[in-house]
């Protein structure tokens, strides 16, 4: 695969709003960030309830062929996302999952991002914008999309009247993000690096 | 939105959500239809659209009224369409033929998916190709459209409604579920960069009307209900009055006429894109999703020093033979990959008439060719 196509993929079980997330990375990138992007989910009844994915790719270039075979980034919400779709990813794929639903199997530590999403969206006053704080996450960690495009995004795409407290999930989600990011800079000279 | 209810500018969208803009931006004021698999997002975006620009929306209880539905709309004066897939498709062949008969402008969307049957409703096909050229009975001639991607869905299903006003006949946006499910960026475009077409109305008074008289292009003027012109439709075999004829000589007239509108004007309707295709060794010739597909196996083969071109099908139907005889001439071979066991090749290979070889590349639904699989096949060929 050429370097500038990251493969994205977005599960979790259908109610959590993971088609939707996937979404509003393919709208950041397409329309804000001017990139070539397709996006395709599953449709049927996985898409009801049990374990449902959305793919995104992302490139320079127009993207011929828009289905993912390995993925580059997986964002996983829930657990059975996380043990369908870990074995058929990349070997340097970027993990991110929500800690408080997917107990991880990670060796190697370096490549997996994790946030109390759902903890977050509880917080916020609804768990429905758990998938908006990963949105918010998955700008400062995965380093595809900017966080200005994401919130463009979502202001595009949630119901009026929500647009406040998406906006605040977002943010949350992305401050954890820096600070974690910044805590995995600060540790980088150690040997071993747990940042979950 | 502009005050008008037109969307303008770029939005990333679905196929499905594309057509449905594409069908409002070219005049469409009426969708009949039931929903199935994958073709549903059409219907449902129609019935939150139409209100909005003063159109009509209604869910029928089947697709063969779905079809009756839109032949009448049209013959009321609005622009009508319906959206399908495969076992709609079936059940609309028999009101797909009066429309073709009665000279009605419309629109049907077929997101094909895999068959025979209900086969596999979510996942995508290219099986009903050939239904879509032979599909209702008897002799015609039919206009059939292939789009690659959601913006070509746009587009493709404004031109399919301006051919369908300018030749006065069903006319066929054959997509698949890939390209109807898939999201990507799509511009729709404000009025001033979008050509419309209606159908021409009478000049003559209405006493003088003839409702089939056909002038030189071969396509009759047509007077809609309430307008003050009298006329009778029928699917029997008719004369220019409209007016049931059972005779060899009218069926002769008229079904040549039917046949001719369109084949006398292959070069006005007939699209394709050609890559390489001049100088090709190999000629992939493909359409809809499969032809974007054939892209990544040509690129690549292109990389390893084969000389192979892209052919690529916009309007499948009427089929263009003048030009795949051309490349037959020159070309060692054409490999035409399709996600069905073989259809739009067996015209390749009668056009080519055994001057080049012809290779299938068959695919038999539920997912896209690998391009691997098709990079493979014109490296054989060009060994």
């Amino acid at each position: 695969m050429m370097e500038d196509r990251h493969e994205i993929r977005i599960c979790g079980f259908g109610g959590q709003g993971v088609m939707l997330a996937g979404f509003i990375i393919g709208q950041a990138a397409s329309i804000y960030e001017n990139k070539y992007v397709t996006h395709i989910r599953d449709y049927g009844p996985e898409a009801r309830g049990s374990t449902c994915r959305g793919d995104v790719v992302i490139s320079d270039e127009p993207v011929l062929y828009p289905y993912i075979t390995a993925p580059s980034v997986l964002v996983a919400m829930s657990q059975m996302g996380y043990d369908k779709y870990r074995p058929k990813s990349r070997d340097d794929v970027l993990i991110i999952i929500d800690e408080g639903l997917v107990k991880h199997r990670e060796v190697k530590r370096d490549r997996l991002r994790s946030i109390p999403a759902l903890r977050f969206a509880e917080e916020l006053g609804r768990v429905a914008v758990a998938n908006v704080v990963v949105l918010g996450f998955f700008s400062a960690v995965a380093g595809i999309v900017s966080f200005d495009a994401m919130k463009k995004s979502v202001l595009d795409s949630v119901p009026r009247g929500t647009e406040d407290l998406n906006i605040r999930a977002l943010e949350k989600g992305h401050d954890y993000g820096l600070e974690k990011l910044a805590a995995m800079q600060r540790q980088k000279p150690a040997h071993v690096v747990d940042p979950s | 939105m502009s005050g008008n209810g037109y969307l303008t500018g770029e939005f990333f969208a679905s196929g499905d959500d594309a057509c449905a803009e594409g069908a409002i931006r070219a005049g469409c004021r009426f969708f009949a239809g039931y929903p199935i698999t994958p073709a549903t997002e059409i219907a449902e975006r129609m019935s939150e659209r139409l209100p909005e620009v003063g159109g009509t929306y209604i869910q029928m209880e089947d697709e063969m009224a779905s079809m009756a539905a839109v032949l009448g709309a049209s013959w009321g004066g609005v622009k009508a369409m319906t959206a399908t897939s495969g076992p709609g498709f079936s059940l609309m062949m028999e009101n797909i033929g009066l429309g073709l008969m009665t000279e009605t402008p419309c629109v049907v969307v077929n997101i094909q998916r895999a068959g025979p049957s209900t086969g596999l409703p979510t996942l995508t096909g290219q099986g009903d190709m050939m239904q879509a050229r032979w599909g209702s009975h008897g002799c015609y001639s039919i206009i059939a459209l292939s789009p690659s991607s959601p913006q070509e869905l746009y587009d493709l299903t404004i031109r399919a409604f301006n051919l369908s006003e300018e030749y006065r006949l069903p006319v066929l946006v054959m997509s698949e579920a890939a390209t109807g499910h898939m999201y990507e960026k799509v511009t729709f475009l404000p009025p001033d960069r979008v050509e419309i077409s209606s159908r021409r109305k009478p000049t003559v008074p209405p006493e003088e009307y003839l409702p089939f008289n056909p002038d030189s292009c071969m396509v009759p003027e047509m007077a809609c209900a309430g307008e003050g012109y009298a006329f009778h439709v029928t699917g029997l075999t008719h004369d220019e009055r409209g007016y049931p004829a059972s005779s060899v000589a009218v069926q002769d007239k008229l079904v040549r006429r039917l046949v001719d509108k369109i084949e006398k004007n292959r070069d006005d309707i007939i699209e394709f894109e050609e890559d390489g295709v001049d100088g090709a060794d190999v000629v992939v010739c493909s359409y809809g999703i499969s032809a974007r597909v054939s892209r990544i196996a040509v690129n690549r083969a292109r990389q390893e020093g084969i000389k192979v071109g892209l052919l690529r099908l916009i309007t499948v139907w009427p089929f263009p033979e003048d030009r795949i005889r051309q490349i037959a001439r020159r070309a060692e071979a054409f490999i035409v990959p399709e996600i069905n066991n073989g259809q739009i090749v067996l015209e390749v290979e009668r056009c080519a008439a055994g001057r080049t070889r012809v290779i299938p590349l068959s695919h038999l639904g539920g997912g896209v060719h690998n391009p691997e699989s098709i990079l493979h096949a014109i490296e054989r060929v060009a060994r």
